[in-house]
């Protein structure tokens, strides 16, 4: 890189040409992978994620050297990074600073904290995971030698910013617990001045006022379920007494005066019977305030394990529930309504932004341990809240070990680098030279759960399945619909929900 | 630099004297502007005098038989050249205040308003500002720092911003630069050591394409440099406006440029488009140059609603209203300078005058598409 000072200046300008001319007459391929998008459309995604939708054969041409110079593509190539006039490109700086940007969780580390405070439960959902046990089974709630064990470990993560995520069970029946543990982070945490929010993940049916005086108090969220409309909820979710619908709603309303109304979220579970009423689900989002919904594949968990054909078929089932429910959004959008889909939001955050947001799914290597941790009642350890249902049905493979164990055992331990070394997409059959690969993620516990390997083959897994043909879709909407279906979907990025 | 000058007839100096401007009190460095009629000699604890009458003699500096004095307020900073000239080098009650550093630049841009000159005048620019500087108040919001490219006066230009910290801390500096110095690492760091959160610096960027920037700019390798820099600017935390010049060579990849900006660059505080200028090198280069701003408005909308949408601040500069697609109007800002905004005859009867960016003051040409709305 030279610094040319030139000393005459004259108004003899030099043409175009001529700084043509002086660059090199070839040019070098940068890193980048490309898919089939459509019959005559294709995407070309570099190493950080930027993309170009072009024609059908393209990326031969490129790899043929026959793009003209003077073309426009020869210009979007070069200044997106897909092929460079030099061997090195000289904005390789820029790049590897894209590249540690999309990698940013990496630098932190464990930052989602979930502790299962008490497996009882109020109701029984048909499809959950977890075995529930009776309301009144206090040996079913964590010891406060645990929590306090846990804790500890929460605070020697690395991370500057912590979630602690109150789980079941219904951990609103094991209140104590959770009071006790926000008190005693709190006390911790004039020390160790860490950004620490709270979110309770409970079925809002026995929130009472000294529980929402407290979550006032300490500025906590509640994520609340809420499957859709009363005839699907109230199917999915089964409560002796009355129904399951109405109390959440109550709840919800309770929380929002009490608390604020952006201070409620809420998840919902996909099921059989959801699958057939998409529009239905989500009009209940809107009718109840919501600004967003997360569209969620069945669990393969417990019910679907190791039955791959089943799997697929409900993972094709679920993709036409998915798109209906995007072009329902999308549709509400333009008549004004802002709302979105935080699936395709954290996806499109890939697409469209230098940016990406931590989502333990969609992240390689995996979320599992460097992002996320469990610590489940009875004590033990984790990797994520699908490996603690695997050890519900007595399969211990992500179990990372006992919270009285020290910091390195479990964190660092060799369960834990196993579970990381099968999470690196980069270096997964099929995932390597994949053109999705840095929107996707890698999941270890689902492809042990469904195919008894933690890396998968990438034909059967539904995981690839269900994103490979939601990615593509949307780069399918991006191309033909461009307009008014990108700068709502960039709204969807840059505004929270309402 | 600021346009207004006077000239009188010089007496008792012969090097140029730079002082503070007065209408009474005596104090240090203090220019007085002498309204008596009678022929006392009123030097008295000044540094200088101006008058308008005629004198004969004077103990101290004076300019005199001046027709008419520019207005100039208590505060306001002069240099009084030994030819008779007086040029006004800051003034209290504008925000559009510059130190000028340099004839030189690096660059030699097609559509430049102020051609660069191999002239040596590092040194002289330097102690013209220095002492300015150190007579403006400390209760100056702002001041630009303007060329020539700043960054070629090397050493200096660290001094000259350690000084202004010093001499007004409070003070917001911006500086217009090309950017191509920060490229090298060990002028950025020099850079750090002077930086604070009131410094902005106003980098041009007109193409995502490396060869359409280098040829506009007229300099090879000149892209690559402003976008290292502008990295390199970042990392050090740098507070950073992206400037874009409306023109024939520039509009056609304002999409994609949008693009870069936001992917490449989404540090950057600000994205500035502006209309073009029409004086210094364009109107020689008005056939590569010159298209209509109604032309352009398509890819103008794209840019400005895509960075806009995706959180990026941008504001559309010195543009007349007519000229804007209607939706891109609450992204017009006046002027960078108010006293380049112009009108013509016809924009009175205009109903959105008061808040259009109007035509540069220096342009000598002007689109046939001025409507009043
Ligand atoms: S899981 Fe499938 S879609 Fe995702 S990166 Fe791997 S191959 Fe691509
Ligand atoms: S007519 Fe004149 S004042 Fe009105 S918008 Fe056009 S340039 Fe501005």
């Amino acid at each position: 890189m030279k610094n040319i000072i030139s000393n005459t200046y004259s108004r003899k300008f030099r043409g175009i040409s001529t700084f043509e001319s002086e660059a090199e007459s070839i040019y070098f391929l940068l890193p980048f992978k490309f898919h089939s998008i459509s019959i005559d459309r294709e995407v070309l995604v570099n190493e950080i994620g930027d993309y170009l939708i072009v024609p059908q054969g393209t990326a031969k041409a490129i790899v043929h050297r026959e793009i003209d110079f003077s073309s426009n593509l020869y210009r979007d190539l070069v200044a997106n990074f897909f092929i460079s006039p030099t061997p090195v490109p000289e904005l390789l700086n820029v790049i590897s600073t894209r590249y540690r940007t999309k990698k940013k969780s990496l630098g932190s580390f464990t930052s989602l904290h979930i502790f299962v405070v008490t497996l009882r439960c109020n109701h029984s959902c048909h499809y959950c995971q977890v075995s529930r046990a009776a309301e009144s089974k206090s040996e079913f709630d964590i010891s406060y030698k645990d929590l306090d064990a846990g804790i500890n470990h929460m605070f020697l993560s690395p991370s500057e910013e912590l979630t602690v995520e109150f789980q079941g069970g219904e951990p609103l029946l094991a209140f104590d617990k959770v009071r006790y543990a926000v008190e005693r982070i709190q006390l911790l945490n004039e020390d160790f001045k860490k950004e620490i929010s709270y979110v309770i993940c409970t079925n809002s049916t026995i929130l009472n006022d000294e529980i929402l005086l407290f979550c006032k108090n300490y500025n906590i969220l509640i994520s609340t379920s809420l499957d859709g409309p009363a005839f699907i909820h109230n199917a999915n979710r089964f409560k002796s007494g009355r129904a399951s619908y109405d109390l959440v709603i109550e709840g919800i309303d309770r929380t929002r005066q009490a608390l604020g109304h952006d201070k409620v979220s809420a998840l919902m579970t996909t099921t059989a019977l959801s699958l057939k009423y998409p529009k239905e689900i989500i009009d209940n989002y809107v009718e109840n305030g919501f600004g967003n919904i997360f569209l969620r594949p069945i669990s393969p968990y417990g019910f679907a394990l190791k039955n791959q054909k089943k799997n697929h078929y409900q993972t094709a089932e679920f993709l036409d529930f998915y798109k209906q429910g995007l072009e329902h959004i999308l549709n509400l959008n333009a008549q004004g309504v802002f709302f979105k889909e935080d699936y395709t939001s954290i996806i499109l955050q890939k697409i469209l932004t230098p940016f990406t947001e931590n989502y333990v799914d969609l992240q390689s290597p995996t979320g599992l341990v460097s992002s996320v941790i469990v610590f489940n009642y009875d004590g033990f350890v984790y990797a994520s809240d699908e490996s603690r249902m695997l050890a519900e049905i007595k399969d211990y493979t992500f179990q990372l070990g006992h919270v009285t164990q020290p910091y390195e055992e479990l964190f660092l331990g060799d369960k834990a680098k196993q579970i990381l070394n099968n999470g690196v997409a980069e270096c997964l059959a099929g995932c390597s030279d994949c053109a999705f690969l840095t929107y996707c993620g890698a999941d270890p516990v689902l492809h042990y759960a469904t195919q008894n390997d933690m890396q998968g083959h990438r034909a059967f897994s539904i995981f690839c399945k269900k994103n490979m043909e939601i990615i593509r879709y949307l780069f399918e909407m991006l191309d033909i619909r461009k307009g008014y279906v990108e700068s709502t979907f960039q709204s969807w990025i840059h505004k929270p929900a309402a | 630099m600021m346009e207004l000058r006077s000239k009188g007839k010089p007496l008792s100096f012969t090097q140029p004297i730079i002082g503070r401007i007065t209408y009474g009190l005596a104090a240090e460095s203090s220019i007085l502007i002498d309204h008596s009629l009678d022929n006392t000699d009123v030097s008295d604890g000044y540094l200088a005098v101006l008058t308008k009458r005629s004198v004969t003699t004077h103990l101290s500096p004076i300019i005199h038989s001046i027709p008419s004095i520019q207005p100039l307020s208590e505060g306001d900073v002069i240099m009084m050249l030994p030819n008779g000239i007086i040029q006004t080098l800051f003034r209290v009650n504008s925000l559009d205040n510059t130190l000028f550093t340099t004839d030189r630049c690096n660059s030699n841009c097609l559509m430049c308003s102020q051609p660069p000159k191999d002239i040596d005048d590092i040194e002289y620019y330097y102690n013209v500002n220095h002492q300015v500087i150190s007579l403006i108040p400390s209760t100056t919001e702002i001041i630009g720092i303007t060329g020539g490219e700043p960054t070629l006066l090397g050493k200096r230009f660290f001094d000259m911003i350690s000084h202004i910290n010093r001499k007004l801390p409070a003070t917001t500096i911006h500086i217009l630069t090309n950017g191509r110095s920060f490229a090298w690492k060990n002028f950025t760091t020099r850079f750090e050591s002077v930086n604070s959160s009131n410094l902005v610096l106003g980098i041009p960027l007109y193409s995502d394409y490396y060869l359409d920037h280098d040829y506009i700019v007229q300099a090879s390798h000149a892209f690559n440099q402003t976008v290292l820099g502008l990295h390199n600017l970042a990392s050090i935390g740098a507070r950073i406006e992206l400037r874009v010049v409306l023109h024939k060579l520039t509009f056609k990849r304002l999409p994609e440029l949008a693009k870069f900006i936001f992917l490449n660059l989404p540090f950057v505080e600000q994205v500035a488009f502006m209309g073009l200028e029409y004086t210094g090198y364009t109107p020689h280069n008005d056939k590569l140059l010159w298209i209509d701003p109604l032309e352009y408005a398509d890819e103008l909308d794209i840019a400005v609603t895509y960075l806009n949408n995706n959180g990026i601040n941008v504001s559309i500069y010195n543009h007349p209203l007519c000229l804007l697609p209607k939706p891109m109007w609450r992204f017009s800002v006046k002027s960078i300078s108010d006293w380049k905004r112009h009108f013509l005859p016809k924009c009175d009867s205009c109903l959105v005058k008061a808040d259009c960016g109007g035509i540069f003051a220096t342009s000598r040409k002007v689109s046939l598409n001025i409507n009043p709305q």
